[in-house]
């Protein structure tokens, strides 16, 4: 974190970060929120990108921004337009304690922790590691994910699927 | 012998502007001062390539699809029409920009630029010549992905803020359908990563220039699969489910007139000419041409590629129907995903292969090439047969008079044809 450009660039992306990520909480239209919040995820993308993990934040924006807040919007669409807002209800404050709970957890930890400082130069190519540690050492967590997934998938058409369908998927 | 050219070596523009580089770091300005430049040029190169390219193409496929269907096509601005997408220009630039009244305001302004960004980035990434890549990363495939799944979130704005039913109902069908074809481009472009053992495009171009081959001829099921993804991701016929003008009058941007509406025509150019710059990158061999890249500017091999793959596309929209978004969805899921994962199985074990059996390069890639080529026809037919495709059964080639046979037969094919 030596040169200026990198603490710059750190600096605007974490505002911009910290900024929209309070702003899905503040505003009241959902969809803007769900806007507010790939902004957010396309800024951490920028913090992994100064921190030299390119694979890491290419695929932060592949999955968060490019997947998962499509999978929030397609909810919120599918939610009646009455419930539709970020209005006040009855987990404000439970909810507001447990933020405070998490961040309180998350800055001692930070606070309290000694990184080491990595000194490395230039940039490295990360995702062949990836992959290797991937498949090797932590193979067996990684199939579990994929096995989870799966089961999840499956879960799925078996809701979907009508009732009293048979054998043969006729209706 | 490329990499002690001088700056006026025309063969590759980087020459030049490494040249330019050169001197400014010499004049002893700042550290950053020449990746500003640099992206500077890069930046405003690319913007004023695509923006010409864009005009010229909107007359080309007007005319080029005018002769495909029998007619003539803008004939009337200018010599042969040829004035005519500038005329269109300026008629978007003058129009006023409408706001519905009851549209999201803030959305409804930014999803035009929110479009156009992604489409622009993608030309970051894509290797026009040796040297004249603005940012050749390391995970170039994977990025060109991510910054293509941006589009769903810019349509989908698009459609929502427009608080108008067709453009709603254009901006589910593109997500839907951009959702499903991302998962085939992922697994037909991880065949291409597998074969090359790298992410990095100029990598990949450098591979298919080593071994004196095009990638297609390793993954013609991935090429198959990559070309049909595509053209969903650039939204066009016969995949313009999303904008359908028979069934949803213009689909997610049914309320944008003017310039607003000029960026999102323009994205949807940028958008398919990123698509064939891949294409040409991934699978045909980038800037090279056996040799010829030596001779002719690189960056021109890969403009009259990249213009000849963007041409074959606008022959499928001169020649196809329009698919059902039912079809479009079941041809995703139940006949590319399939073969995707056959593909990425086939190519991981020719890979293994071509390592642990010391095959050399002459020959495994070209057995490699003949197994890929014969295994995707088998598999294109096979499949198609095992979903219950059935070719017509008899077609008549020429008009037949009714009584030549008989009588009329309403429904059913009849038994003299």
């Amino acid at each position: 974190m030596e040169d200026t450009g990198t603490v710059v660039a750190f600096w605007i992306l974490a505002t911009v970060t910290v900024g929209s990520a309070l702003m899905t909480a503040a505003v009241r239209n959902l969809i803007h929120a769900v806007v507010f919040l790939i902004v957010s995820f396309v800024g951490v993308a920028g913090l992994y990108i100064t921190l030299s993990a390119d694979f890491v934040a290419v695929t932060q924006v592949l999955i968060y921004a490019g997947a998962i807040s499509v999978l929030l919007l397609f909810a919120i669409v599918l939610t009646p337009r009455g419930s539709r807002d970020n209005a006040e209800s009855f987990l404000r404050m439970p909810a507001l304690v447990l933020a405070l709970l998490t961040g309180a957890t998350l800055g001692y930890v930070a606070l309290d922790t000694e990184w080491s400082i990595a000194g490395r130069d230039g940039f490295e190519e990360t995702a062949s590691a990836i992959g290797e540690a991937l498949l090797d050492r932590y193979v067996l967590p990684f199939e579990i994910a994929s096995v989870l997934l799966l089961m999840a998938m499956l879960g799925a058409i078996v809701i979907v699927r009508p009732e009293g369908a048979n054998e043969e998927g006729a209706e | 012998m490329r990499l002690d050219a001088k700056w006026y070596d025309l063969r590759d523009i980087g020459n030049a502007v490494g040249a330019l580089l050169e001197q400014i770091n010499d004049c002893g300005a700042p550290d950053w001062v020449p990746y500003v430049v640099s992206s500077l040029i890069g930046v405003v190169g690319i913007l004023l390539w695509t923006v010409l390219s864009v005009l010229a193409f909107i007359w080309i496929e007007r005319r080029v699809v005018g002769l495909m269907q029998n007619r003539i096509g803008p004939n009337r601005v200018g010599p042969f029409g040829l004035l005519q997408p500038v005329a269109d220009a300026i008629k978007l630039l003058l129009k006023e920009a409408i706001t519905t009244r009851n549209s999201d305001k803030v959305l409804f302004w930014l999803a035009p630029i929110v479009v156009f960004i992604p489409t622009l980035v993608i030309f970051a990434a894509i290797p026009f010549g040796e040297k004249m890549v603005l940012a050749d990363l390391n995970v170039g495939v994977l990025f060109l992905i991510a910054i293509g799944s941006i589009n769903t979130i810019a349509v989908f704005m698009a459609g929502w803020s427009s608080n108008n039913k067709y453009a709603m109902l254009g901006a589910m069908r593109t997500i839907a359908m951009l959702i499903s074809y991302e998962i085939v481009q992922v697994l037909v472009l991880l065949g291409a990563v597998l074969f090359v053992g790298s992410m990095r495009l100029g990598d990949i171009v450098a591979w298919q220039d080593d071994y004196n081959t095009w990638l297609l001829f390793m993954q013609p099921l991935g090429l198959l699969g990559y070309v049909i993804a595509g053209a969903v991701e650039m939204n066009r016929s016969p995949m313009d489910i999303a904008e359908a003008e028979s069934e949803i009058v213009a689909g997610y941007h049914t309320e944008y007139g003017g310039i607003k509406f000029g960026f999102f025509y323009q994205a949807e150019y940028l958008a398919g000419f990123g698509i064939a710059a891949i294409i040409v990158s991934l699978y045909m061999g980038g800037w090279t041409l056996w040799g010829l890249e030596d001779w002719v500017p690189g960056w021109l091999i890969f403009l009259a590629k990249m213009y000849g793959v963007f041409f074959i596309y606008i022959w499928f929209r001169g020649t196809l129907p329009r698919l059902r978004i039912d079809q479009l969805m079941g041809f995703a899921w139940k006949f590319l995903l399939p073969l995707a994962l056959v593909n990425v199985l086939v190519t991981g074990g020719e890979v293994l292969l071509w390592q642990e059996a010391g095959l050399s390069a002459g020959e495994a890639l070209p057995l490699f090439g003949v197994v890929n080529i014969a295994l995707a026809g088998a598999l294109v037919v096979g499949w198609a047969i095992a979903l219950g495709h059935r070719s017509r059964e008899r077609v008549a080639h020429r008009a037949i008079l009714t009584n030549e046979l008989g009588a009329i037969y309403y429904g059913e094919a009849s038994p003299r044809l």
